[in-house]
């Protein structure tokens, strides 16, 4: 379980908050989708679900447990977080990245086992990466980094997925195909957070969509009704159309 | 030497080859470069029979007493410094980094200077000169890491950047220091500056042994830390890393490997870039391969300098590394600008 209460949060002293009284659950079991217009705390928010931002009030907890306050290691076998940036300064190849996802699962400088390399090929089999295995990570088009990264996240064998981003750069197959991925991970029994700008997916396939704007949570409900809601097509400055598809399912248009 | 090539993920089978090579080559360095110049009619190697030995022969006690330990004074330089530049490039995530960048080198310069401006010199010897430095290194490094600490982070850039200005600062006291002390004194300065390992005994290199061997124990056994940090300490934290820690132990272990360098044979340049660097581009970049494999290539790469320098007639064995260090370093950056080999900063 991902829990927020009351978060509040600013980069400096003083500076105007970037999330101001967050508070939103995700549950095993369950595909939130955090969506919002630039700036308006979503990677933040991501941050401090990580543990990487300790907020300046509220309560985060992961699994009962205050990410801020938990050894990396114990933090990283229960929650899996994929960050916004990603920059390698080395040329490892994609199933190397993909590895590092298994970190947390051995100490010592050992080589990684049969089984973690078997894990970290299925990872990549679900994202469609696994034939660029051997490739240099630092030679691959965005989408396929991204998807890799994505991968690295599915690796790490946790049970809460908190995903920043995941489709940036995707073509439509594959950000379909990702997001399925992530979908299967809930029926599974994770519980996965995904921060997208991909409002059309987060429509098609999350459980429920929680709106930010100007740090605060403006919306959280399921897609429909999230979507509907006036005061979420005047923080987005666009007009948010829904329907159904006739085989069935959500669409989402902005207009 | 596609097998050993960095292509691939690390398997034992790759590991136990590259390291196998390295080791080789370096027990080769170790054992034959103190032959170098031996003019007698088995070249050198009936020096290594019991009877020469214990027998009092003249070549044997050069070899052994002399060239030997110097040798494997050499070869733990060599390690420590390609050891801690292997480091910093890791947990810093720029080729830039090495000793001398980040200002240890400059600031166990500045104790060594001011150690014989004070005439510490005399009454200590080089080992006096020797401690003066590796304090000083401390100093640098202390000083260092409080300016470039933000929170639990160590950002790379403010490292960087620190480093650059206590090195500057460092440099233009022991310039200071230099032009106020008398000629015979700036000699001595000049001289510990090159670096050099002509009075080294196998004391010296047990003094030294024991700090190595702590620093490559703690730096490789980071290897996958250190791997997982080439994303950003974020990304790093993401998987399961603790990337203050991380740094904080990665830095700490560089630098007791700079400081027992430094007393050993004082400050040589080159090495702690340029061998990490070589290394990446043949063996790849796990640093799980790439630490031990720098730092058996690096006390190779300084042996062999070593031999070089003697045999021009005693020159500062940091020259050598310099001389030629520099050169390669460029092929490896023309070569890696043409085939977008060398990684980006």
């Amino acid at each position: 379980m991902i829990a927020l209460a009351d978060v509040g949060c600013s980069y400096a002293p003083g500076a105007a908050p970037v999330l101001d009284g967050v508070s939103f659950r995700a549950a095993r079991g369950e595909l939130v989708a955090v969506v919002g217009p630039n700036g308006a705390g979503k990677t933040t928010l991501a941050r401090v679900i990580g543990g990487l931002l300790r907020p300046a009030r509220g309560v985060v907890r992961i699994d009962g447990k205050d990410p801020a306050g938990v050894a990396r290691r114990d933090l990283a076998r229960t929650l899996a977080y994929l960050p916004q940036r990603y920059e390698l300064a080395f040329p490892f190849t994609a199933l190397e990245i993909v590895l590092f996802g298994r970190y947390a699962h051995h100490r010592g400088p050992g080589l990684e086992a049969a089984e973690d390399v078997k894990v970290a090929l299925a990872a990549m089999a679900r994202c469609d990466v696994e034939p660029l295995a051997d490739r240099r990570f630092d030679t691959l088009s965005g989408g396929e980094r991204r998807r890799i990264l994505v991968a690295q996240a599915l690796c790490q064998g946790a049970e809460l997925l908190l995903l920043d981003e995941p489709t940036a750069g995707l073509d439509p197959a594959h950000a379909i195909a990702v997001m399925s991925a992530l979908a299967g991970e809930r029926d599974r029994g994770a519980a996965a957070v995904v921060v997208t700008h991909d409002l059309d997916l987060a429509a098609r396939l999350a459980d429920r969509v929680v709106v930010l704007a100007g740090g605060r949570i403006i919306a959280d409900a399921p897609p429909a009704e999230a979507f509907a809601a006036p005061a979420v097509a005047a923080a987005f400055g666009c007009a948010l159309h829904t329907g159904e598809l006739p085989s069935g399912g959500r669409y989402l248009v902005a207009r | 030497m596609s097998f050993l090539a960095g292509n691939a993920r690390l398997t034992a089978a790759r590991l136990t080859s590259v390291l196998v090579a390295c080791v080789v080559i370096c027990a080769l360095v170790a054992f034959l470069t103190p032959l170098v110049g031996v003019v007698t009619p088995g070249g050198g190697l009936e020096l290594m029979s019991p009877a020469a030995i214990w027998g009092g022969d003249i070549d044997a006690t050069v070899y052994w007493q002399v060239r030997l330990p110097r040798s494997l004074a050499a070869l733990l330089c060599g390690a420590a410094l390609a050891g801690a530049g292997c480091a910093f490039q890791a947990v810093l995530r720029n080729p830039l980094a090495e000793p001398f960048t980040l200002g240890v080198s400059s600031g166990a310069s500045l104790f060594a200077v001011a150690a014989i401006r004070v005439g510490l010199a005399s009454p200590l010897g080089t080992a006096g000169v020797g401690a003066a430095a590796v304090l000083g290194a401390v100093v640098a490094v202390a000083v260092v890491w409080r300016l470039a600490r933000v929170g639990d982070a160590l950002p790379p850039a403010t490292l960087i950047l620190a480093g650059v200005t206590v090195s500057m600062f460092c440099s233009a006291a022991s310039m200071a220091i230099q032009f106020t002390s008398s000629f015979a004194d700036v000699s001595r300065m000049l001289r510990w500056m090159m670096g050099g390992l002509e009075w080294t005994t196998y004391a010296t290199v047990a003094r030294a042994a024991p700090a190595v061997a702590a620093g490559a124990l703690v730096l490789v056994w980071q290897g996958r830390a250190l791997n997982a940090m080439a994303a950003g300490p974020e990304a790093a934290a993401s998987v399961g890393v603790d990337p203050g820690r991380t740094q904080s132990l990665s830095f700490a272990a560089a630098s007791l490997l700079v400081g027992a360098s430094i007393a050993v044979a004082g400050p040589v340049g080159f090495v702690g870039l340029i061998v990490p660097h070589a290394l990446r581009a043949l063996v790849g970049p796990d640093h799980r391969v790439l630490l031990p494999a720098s730092m058996l290539m690096g006390a190779a790469l300084v042996g062999a300098c070593d031999t070089l320098a003697r045999m021009l007639g005693q020159w500062p064995v940091g020259i050598i590394t310099a001389l030629g260090g520099g050169p390669f370093f460029l092929v490896l950056l023309v070569r890696g600008k043409r085939h977008a080999d060398l990684w980006r900063g």
